[in-house]
């Protein structure tokens, strides 16, 4: 069913794994996570060999993200990623499809904000097929204009459809009204607008600029030993040129001046409230004691205050998290719950509270060690498949963190303390400059705000 | 905690895995205790991790018009307080202990779990068997979570026009027996709900000879085992569970509802009367369903998505864990341009390919070979591992997994073709549209 995707995503979303949306990986885990290797053609090769299973999982970053997308083609760098499996030099898009199904497999490229990512998983006697078809789409794409033209009809009425999701609709006028015209506030509204002027050759041109193997990490998991996995690589890469990348300067998400509210009607049964502004980037140094922090205050499922304040408590929400989504650029700080119309208000006042207070009292001992025995005892479950050790191993290359990261993760969470939790809420947090979306029926919410 | 709720979560699992099945070798040990408690073991020691699982053997299925939903907002009380654990306590204590908990419930089960790092195993132990016996349901926490519940169906439903649908499309399939009423139940009987239901409810239903322990993961067999005895071998067996003796009668022509909501594009679902891996012919409904929807060379999405265009998403679905027979359905979302019967004829025109001709070898082959894959890729989550075999023990029996794959690979292209003809007939069918309306 269509939509049993999008529930299971927010459950994931909800639940505990929202503080771990800024948290790539933690500790306990043996003194390195995998191995480094460059490539012949300059590709960065994270291997981890595990031989339990016949099957191999693989995860690559390219720097060819939205971020990476002239600021007049929005949409044109996931369009890109989205095409490369739609036919090559000399496979069909429904060649490509028949490979990889007849073997059972897996095989995808997508767009993302300051990545692309490509994914493949395979059983080990196929390697050859699964790494010749990944290869393939992402070195000898056709951009065929029967394929662009059904990709640019399916996005446009993808859009359309979701415009019937009270989330999507939500979270995009949150996104526009945090990031303004920076890349991350791409939203669907500007895709729509630019996709029907979109020309073959501009995704030649960004796909000639982006795609490269010295944009490109490549983490393989699985029963494969190194010699055989570089001599495949460099065999299946062969060729692939360097390209010159580049990223267009940035323009700098808007400063919120006040309390900002935009309201959005939809004859719904319930306020759709979204409520934050501006976060912080990957690299800052206060990441840890923030992520603390955030896992207190509506991050840590139910641990957290908001949830226990509003779900718990007053039984107004099923869901309502925070989420601070840290990458290369600042993300956003972002607070999320449904309720039904007649409780916005009240479910906006408390929300408000808990803010509030996070910023002048200290947490207690209690919160502070809970929040931390989670965030380093939980490290075994974030690495228990082939397919989750690929993901940081690419997440510890993009943010540089170190193939050790995982053994020095408890040091880094166990430095943090309450002075420090209550700083960051103070730095970080800021309830007077606060964007807050609510959609819903406007009639019977009646907002105060 | 999300108390996910509904087959929802466990239907998508099975997109994941439809194609999965265990292998003859699946290195289970099965206990069952003089209580009547069946425990489910299986090593696994590729990661230091562990899932302990519970499943009840009660759900929707076990509920009556009026008050619908118990089984549900029983589940969410379940995280609300028990004698050794208090309100609130439950998931904080599996989350300081560096766990992740969570629960669903479906038409045939209610299933509780715990992921820990291998040596906190225990806990989840600990946390099981007192709330199996010693649930507060405290009246006030009570009302409070039935008002969450509420909000989970104004998310689920009342504000999603297609589930509103395919909700609808349930209630119009079965006429007399309780698949008809959705997991979550329908707002009044929600509402209609008291505590004292919920107390029956759970009294009746949670009990170990009523529930399955699975455990995957890290640990030893034999220390496990002597843990599950020592928390839950003194636990009473609980009384005679009611048996559920509704039948579906054979329908006798298709049913059509149409909906009308606020929406942006229609969609069509049709379902199909089928049934449940407890019969042989669910192995060559299962390749047939690999055939018309798994991946982007199966026939739903080459043909409507990718030639024709005339569907944003089309695919197939076989609720074949099942207690009792429940549907096959294939399903299609409108392009912009396009209409509902356009759709709905080419979703039909596959169908009856399958009954006039036979499928390539190549389509089998491809079949058995994603279910072949997917068994294998199915280990390396204890998680998902742990949910098969609960869901299959608590059905009908998890030696039927044992079962799947040899069944997949008997499978001849006269058999697919024979349950086409069988199952895909129009008055086996019932077809849910939503209409977009603006309001």
């Amino acid at each position: 069913m269509r939509n049993v995707h999008k529930i299971m995503k927010r459950c994931i979303l909800i639940g505990l794994m929202a503080a771990m949306v800024v948290t790539p990986l933690t500790a306990r885990s043996a003194e390195s996570l995998g191995k480094r290797i460059i490539l012949k053609n300059g590709m960065v090769l994270l291997l981890s060999e595990k031989h339990e299973i016949p099957m191999v999982s693989v995860s690559m970053a390219i720097k060819a993200g939205s971020v990476a997308e002239p600021v007049e083609k929005p949409g044109l760098a996931s369009l890109t990623a989205s095409l490369l499996t739609q036919g090559t030099a000399k496979r069909t898009a429904s060649q490509i499809s028949r490979e990889i199904d007849f073997v059972g497999g897996s095989l995808s490229v997508s767009g993302g904000a300051d990545y692309a990512s490509a994914g493949l998983r395979i059983l080990k006697k196929d390697i050859n097929i699964g790494f010749d078809l990944l290869s393939d789409v992402l070195m000898h794409p056709a951009f065929d204009q029967k394929e662009i033209d059904r990709k640019v009809k399916e996005t446009l009425a993808s859009i359309q459809q979701q415009k019937e999701e009270p989330s999507v609709i939500a979270g995009e006028a949150f996104t526009r009204a945090v990031f303004g015209q920076h890349p991350y506030g791409r939203t669907n509204e500007d895709v729509a607008a630019f996709l029907p002027n979109l020309l073959r050759q501009d995704i030649v041109e960004f796909y000639s600029r982006c795609y490269g193997p010295n944009n490109v990490i490549i983490a393989v998991v699985g029963d494969v030993n190194e010699k055989e996995v570089v001599s495949l690589l460099d065999e299946q890469f062969k060729g692939w040129k360097p390209v010159n990348g580049g990223i267009p300067a940035r323009q700098t998400p808007p400063a919120i001046g006040a309390v900002t509210v935009k309201k959005m009607d939809k004859n719904i049964t319930q306020a759709n409230i979204a409520i934050g502004h501006l976060g912080i980037t990957r690299e800052n140094p206060d990441y840890y004691s923030v992520m603390i922090m955030n896992y207190i205050l509506g991050g840590g499922g139910f641990s957290s205050r908001l949830m226990d304040n509003i779900r718990d408590n007053r039984g107004l929400a099923y869901d309502v998290h925070s989420t601070f989504s840290a990458q290369k650029d600042a993300g956003s700080f972002r607070i999320w719950m449904q309720t039904k119309s007649e409780s916005a208000n009240e479910s906006i006042d408390e929300i408000f509270k808990e803010v509030r207070r996070i910023r002048v009292e200290p947490v207690s001992e209690k919160e502070l060690a809970d929040a931390k025995a989670y965030l380093t005892g939980s490290f075994p479950l974030r690495m228990d498949t082939y397919a989750k050790i690929a993901g940081m191993l690419t997440a510890i290359e993009v943010y540089d963190l170190g193939l050790d990261y995982p053994r020095k993760y408890p040091a880094l969470i166990n430095a943090v303390t309450r002075e420090d939790i209550l700083r960051v809420a103070k730095k970080y947090l800021d309830p007077d400059h606060m964007v807050i979306i609510v959609l819903g029926n406007q009639e019977k919410i009646k907002l105060k705000y | 905690m999300m108390r996910i709720k509904e087959s929802l979560m466990v239907v998508l699992l099975l997109l994941f895995l439809s194609t999965l099945g265990f292998g003859q070798d699946m290195k289970v040990t099965e206990t069952m205790l003089p209580n009547g408690l069946k425990v489910l073991l299986k090593e696994e020691h590729k990661s230091p991790v562990v899932t302990f699982q519970i499943w009840y053997r009660v759900g929707s299925r076990n509920e009556r018009l009026g008050k619908t939903g118990m089984s549900h907002l029983l589940e969410h009380m379940m995280f609300k307080g028990s004698k050794k654990y208090g309100p609130k306590q439950f998931s904080q204590v599996v989350q300081r202990n560096g766990g992740n908990d969570n629960a669903f419930t479906g038409k045939n089960y209610t299933a509780y779990f715990e992921n820990f790092a291998a040596d906190r195993l225990e806990i989840a132990m600990d946390l099981e068997s007192d709330r199996m016996q010693n649930l507060l349901l405290d009246p006030k926490a009570f009302l409070s979570e039935r008002d969450v519940v509420k909000e989970e169906r104004r998310m689920r439903y009342e504000d999603d026009p297609t589930n509103t649908m395919v909700e609808q499309m349930m209630a119009t399939a079965f006429s007399a027996h309780p698949y008809q009423w959705p997991v979550i139940g329908w707002m009044a009987d929600i509402g209609n709900i008291s505590r004292d239901d919920l107390y029956d409810h759970y009294r009746t239903y949670y009990a170990p000879d009523n529930a399955t322990i699975v455990i995957v993961g890290d640990f030893d067999t034999k220390k496990v085992l002597t843990l599950v005895r020592k928390y839950f071998g003194s636990i009473p067996r609980g009384p005679e569970v009611p048996k559920v003796g509704a039948v579906e009668p054979k329908q006798l022509g298709e049913k059509r509802v149409i909906v009308k909501q606020e929406a942006e594009l229609p969609a069509i679902y049709a379902g199909y009367k089928v049934p449940t891996i407890k019969h042989p012919d669910a192995y060559a409904l299962n390749v047939l369903q690999g055939i018309l929807s798994s991946g982007k060379s199966s026939r739903l999405y080459k043909g409507l998505v990718y030639e024709k265009q005339i569907a944003l998403y089309a695919g197939g679905d076989y609720d074949d864990v099942s207690a009792d027979p429940n549907l096959f359905y294939v399903f299609a979302g409108v392009m912009p341009g396009k209409t509902t019967e356009e759709v709905e004829k080419a979703i039909y025109a596959e169908i009856e390919k399958l009954k006039n001709e036979q499928v390539t070898d190549e389509e089998l082959q491809k079949a058995k070979n994603q279910a072949e894959a997917g068994f294998v890729m199915s280990q390396d989550s204890v998680f998902y591992q742990a949910m098969l075999l609960g869901q299959y023990e608590t059905v009908a029996n998890w030696k039927l997994f044992g079962q799947y794959l040899d069944g997949i690979r008997a499978v001849k292209k006269e058999d697919v073709q024979r349950v086409a003809k069988t199952y895909f007939v129009e008055e086996n069918r019932t077809v849910g549209i939503l209409v977009p309306v603006k309001k």
